[in-house]
């Protein structure tokens, strides 16, 4: 984001915040201090999920930044880090031992909706809060019964729901394949979808596949898909199993109207290595930048970006979208510990949350994080966008899917 | 083959224990009571958790040593017992409101008819197949976990969240605490039946069957059946240990128990000595906290850290820390043997 | 029927990843009588060597030999080096360090190459072989490459010293040393070739998965029950038993109704358990005798 932006930013919202707390005196929970803010996170450093461990060393290198340069109201942030190989039983055992042991102030961007399932009940008991959980199931939004746990990115339903939308509007007489990974984050979106085609979504879905990570490929679900007769094909991958997806649709010579969640659109990552002739024409929806994509190369918040890679995270992969969320994220946090002041208790800590209007660098222009004590789901908007062979190009309005927010 | 190849250096019947070993032995066992009594009041209660969870692991352990270690069986898939005892809680727990420690029970029996049906194709498998065999089992039971067939009761990918209970009676504990003396209660309890079993009649006849399956059918044992029951009993412990951790964890999901919870178990096996009963909770606590210490050494290594460990554990104990500790006791008893009195 | 024609097709593109990994694994099991577990690892460990020669500039038939002979090699020290000192320990011990070298391996890679799908070429081309693309030139040149090893593998074994020498030293260690077989050495060569075999597989693998350091696991998986259903002392069963587990899986996810596509994978296992009750050491391979 643009120096200028920052500063506004700041200005408005800290400037009403900071008033009155200027007055009181600081206040602390645990793992705050006056030198010091500890935040606690876990992420799969090891294990068949490991490749989303970028995340958290992206967090990692983004809270170096920020001490390098004077940490947060001249407070360093303490970021620990734990792996929970994405087990439930080790997320459960390592978010207990940031709270009770390493006595962190918040737990951030735990990653899994398994993982985060099995700690939410605990976090909200203990009432430390469990911020912008790494997941887009629609559960992270329920402020009433887990008024600790926040989510950040746009939910998975909500996505499947700007599909539904962008279908109903131009294509309403297709024939929709699905193709989905079978746990909770394939059939929140194949839910988005069927509850956004409303009455319709059962005439125009004829055929769904799920795949399991265990597959070595998809191709046998592609065959069937394609057999099915299909003219619209909505693809719930992650990015391998993206790439593979893409590649054998154009091997088998399937030309249908290609739909491809927001998880695997990486340029650099999926489809080039699928094929960049193949994934022409392929529709998507999104809200951060892809740093792969040569239409950012000039932009402000590409470039601060590509800044804090080259410095602070060198080894950090460029082509990956997981960086790019990671220092978002992070930008995030450090926003909300911003607006905190000198009041750094946990309760303050979800107030702060809770009252968001950020612009930042790498999400997409028009899109905005939100939030209010009644609307916790940060990023509900989203724009579609189509791949031209070489990059994404913008189609249409900023869409929202409004599921529960 | 393999079957033969488990060799048992020494073997199990060591003959009958010397008066002076038995007082060694009680006084390990009072002394180990102590400290396991007095624990969970000074440590913090996420250690006592971690702890808990490592005596749970202690408890499927128990369940591959009679498998492994007493009737020579082979099993990569304990995590699907595991998983099967968890969920039966959960359900029971979720759907029909019953009370925790009922469940218990039922885990254990309705493993025991798992693993004892699974036993009987098992049964024509030998050494490398059967470890292949439920190695399969532990791949497939996530997927049959999710599947929508079950989703009414199990809750498909989003699992079942579940409550810890709390103290009866009042007593002035934590639930935390109290999940550790309970767990500890069944481990002990657990752990005594498996001692029995192996030193039963049916003890000695899987260990016949496993050191020598031919003369032990020129004897009249009923290979099958031993096999089989072998097999059942091994899940029932696992399915209890199972079932504790659904309650400890709070929740159960088919990312619960993946393969890799089965290799988990099985290494604990290995490196607390596959014929040692007491040895399983060194097992346990391997499982629990060595991938923790790896982390420590290096966050982007942990898996490879993890791995130098455990092919350190292995050439330093070749026979688990049992054999270790067998050693050790067998040295010092010599030395005491020399400076007493007789 | 149609339909059926695909999936058979595009199964045996499939299973001939599955044969090539089960060749790999008969092989070992020939040298050391057990399966290594951390076979798939090796593979994609090589497979990464092969893709960093390349990124640096070699054209691909050379890093490709290059490739192979380097995991010979590596296989070759790492049974000098980690599995000897375990010699004569429980089959246990050993299934465990291969847990371990899992370990290790995947870990490593994850490290030195991050966890980012990438590209691997193909020597054969993407081009469609049958009409439809429902197998491509490069699914067909794998199983080419299958079946050529398949026959040298044969070849070696039947009709090479060295290679009788190897399967007596794995059959019967003993004896085989008092014929004066040097025991030890053909255990490490036999690590050699299956690590060289694995290599192969990687390479030949990567073009159709997309390289990454969890690449392997799931095609172990496959590879293991290749070999068991065609039965682990036989390469051509081994070969057999991987393209019926690619089309068996294919078509029980197609024509089973309602659970075959969520339980694929689960009735292939179920089906390679129920063939092993019936047949206990696969459909070729050699019946044990025990010896009272």
């Amino acid at each position: 984001m643009s120096r200028r932006k920052w500063l506004w930013t700041t200005l408005t919202l800290g400037a009403a915040l900071t008033v009155t707390p200027a007055l009181a005196q600081k206040k602390y929970d645990p793992g705050a201090s006056d030198t010091e803010i500890k935040i606690g996170n876990t992420n799969p450093y090891s294990g068949p999920a490991s490749a989303y461990g970028l995340i958290g060393k992206t967090i990692g290198a983004y809270f170096n930044k920020v001490n390098a340069e004077g940490g947060i109201n001249g407070r360093k942030v303490n970021y620990i880090s734990y792996d929970d190989a994405y087990s439930p039983p080790k997320a459960v055992e390592q978010a207990r031992k940031l709270v009770e042991s390493d006595e962190v102030l918040l737990i951030f961007q735990p990653l899994g909706t398994p993982s985060n399932t099995a700690i939410q009940k605990y976090m909200n008991a203990k009432k430390v809060p469990q911020l912008f959980v790494a997941t887009g199931a629609t559960k992270w939004g329920d402020y009433k019964h887990f008024p600790w746990t926040m989510g950040w990115q746009p939910t998975y339903q909500s996505e499947g729901r700007i599909y539904a939308q962008f279908l109903l509007k131009s294509h309403p007489n297709s024939k929709v394949a699905i193709l989905y990974q079978n746990d909770d984050y394939g059939k929140d979106y194949v839910k988005g979808l069927k509850d956004g085609l409303g009455d319709k979504a059962k005439s125009m879905i004829v055929a769904e596949a799920p795949y399991e990570t265990s597959d070595p490929t998809v191709d046998s679900q592609i065959i069937n898909l394609k057999a099915s007769g299909a003219d619209v094909f909505f693809n719930v991958t992650t990015p391998k199993f993206a790439s593979q997806a893409i590649k054998k649709a154009a091997e088998i010579g399937w030309k249908p109207l290609h739909l491809l969640n927001n998880v695997s659109q990486s340029v650099g990552s999926v489809l080039k290595p699928a094929g960049l002739e193949n994934a022409k024409g392929i529709y998507s929806s999104y809200y951060l930048k892809d740093a792969t994509d040569p239409q950012w190369k000039n932009d402000p918040g590409q470039k601060e970006w590509t800044a804090f890679m080259d410095k602070y995270f060198p080894d950090g992969d460029k082509t990956s979208s997981f960086t790019v969320y990671g220092y978002t994220v992070a930008q995030t946090l450090a926003q909300v510990l911003k607006q905190c002041g000198d009041n750094l208790t946990r309760e303050n800590v979800m107030k702060q949350a809770a009252s968001l209007d950020l612009d930042l660098g790498m999400l997409l222009p028009g899109i905005k994080i939100k939030t209010s004590a009644t609307d916790f789901y940060p990023i509900e908007q989203m724009k579609m966008q189509q791949f031209d062979g070489e990059r994404w190009v913008p189609v249409g309005d900023v869409m929202s899917g409004a599921v529960g927010g | 083959m393999a079957q033969q190849d488990i060799s048992f250096s020494d073997t199990a019947v060591r003959g009958l224990p010397s008066v002076e070993q038995n007082s060694w032995a009680l006084w390990g066992t009072v002394l180990f009571l102590a400290v396991a009594i007095a624990l969970p009041f000074f440590l913090r209660s996420f250690v006592v958790f971690q702890l808990t969870l490592a005596m749970i692991y202690a408890i499927a352990i128990i369940g591959l040593v009679l498998l492994t270690g007493i009737n020579g069986q082979f099993s990569l898939g304990h995590s699907a017992f595991f998983g099967i005892g968890a969920y039966t809680a959960a359900v029971l727990m979720d759907q029909f409101g019953v009370s925790f420690y009922w469940t218990l029970p039922v885990a254990g029996v309705v493993c025991f008819v798992f693993g004892f049906l699974f036993g009987l194709p098992a049964l024509r498998l030998e050494g490398i197949y059967l470890a292949l065999a439920t190695f399969a089992l532990a791949i497939a039971m996530p997927q049959i976990l999710k599947s929508s067939l079950f989703e009414h009761w199990t809750g498909g990918v989003q699992g079942i969240v579940l409550i810890k209970p709390d103290a009866p009676f009042g007593l002035p504990i934590s639930s935390d605490q109290w999940l550790y003396f309970l767990t500890l209660a069944i481990g002990l309890m657990l752990a005594v039946c498996a001692m029995n079993i192996v030193n039963s009649r049916t003890g000695r006849a899987l260990i016949a069957i496993r050191d020598n399956p031919i003369a032990a059918r020129a004897m009249g044992i009923d290979i099958s059946l031993y096999k089989t029951l072998a097999f059942g009993v091994s899940a029932l412990f696992t399915g209890i240990a199972g079932a504790l951790s659904g309650v400890a964890i709070q929740f159960v999901a088919p990312d619960s128990f993946t393969f890799n919870l089965a290799i988990g178990l099985f290494v604990g096996l290995v490196v607390g000595g596959v014929q040692s009963i007491p040895a399983a909770l060194f097992g346990g606590l391997f499982v629990l906290f060595v991938p923790n210490i790896a982390e420590s050494v290096s966050k982007g290594l942990a898996g490879a850290v993890y791995g130098v460990i455990l092919i350190l554990v292995i050439y330093m104990m070749p026979s688990g820390a049992a054999g270790l500790a067998r050693l050790v006791a067998d040295k010092v008893l010599m030395k005491a043997h020399r400076k007493g009195p007789r | 029927m149609d339909l059926f024609l695909h999936q058979v097709l595009a199964g045996l593109a499939t299973g001939g990843i599955y044969a090539c990994m089960a060749l790999a694994i008969v092989m070992i099991y020939q040298a050391i009588d057990h399966l290594n577990f951390a076979q798939g690892e090796m593979a994609m460990f090589s497979t990464f060597i092969a893709w960093q020669l390349m990124q640096w500039g070699l054209p691909y038939w050379v890093a490709f030999v290059a490739t192979i002979v380097i995991s010979f090699a590596a296989g070759v020290l790492l049974e000098q080096t980690v599995l000897r000192p375990l010699h004569g320990a429980p089959v246990l011990s050993h299934i465990v360090v291969f847990i371990a070298l899992f370990a290790i391996l995947n870990s490593a890679a994850g490290f030195i190459w991050d966890y980012t799908v990438k590209p691997f070429p193909t020597p054969f081309g993407t081009q469609p072989l049958f009409g439809q693309g429902l197998m491509s030139a490069h699914d067909g040149g794998m199983i080419a490459v299958t079946l050529i090893i398949l026959v040298l593998l044969y070849l070696f074994f039947r009709h090479t010293r060295i290679g009788l020498a190897m399967r007596a030293a794995a059959a019967n260690p003993a004896s085989a040393r008092l014929v004066g077989i040097r025991v030890g050495w053909m255990v490490a060569l036999g690590w050699g070739m299956a690590a060289a075999i694995g290599a192969v597989a990687g390479m030949l693998i990567a073009p159709v998965v997309f390289l990454e350091p969890n690449m392997m696991i799931s095609i172990l998986l496959y590879g293991f029950a290749g070999a068991v259903v065609g039965g682990l002392t036989s390469p051509l069963g081994a070969v057999i038993g991987g393209f019926s587990v690619g089309v068996i899986e294919n078509l029980a996810g197609t024509f089973i109704p309602y659970v075959g596509r969520e339980m694929k994978l689960t009735i292939a296992l179920a089906l390679i358990v129920a063939v092993l009750t019936v047949k206990p050491s696969g459909l070729l391979g050699r019946r044990v005798m025990t010896r009272v």
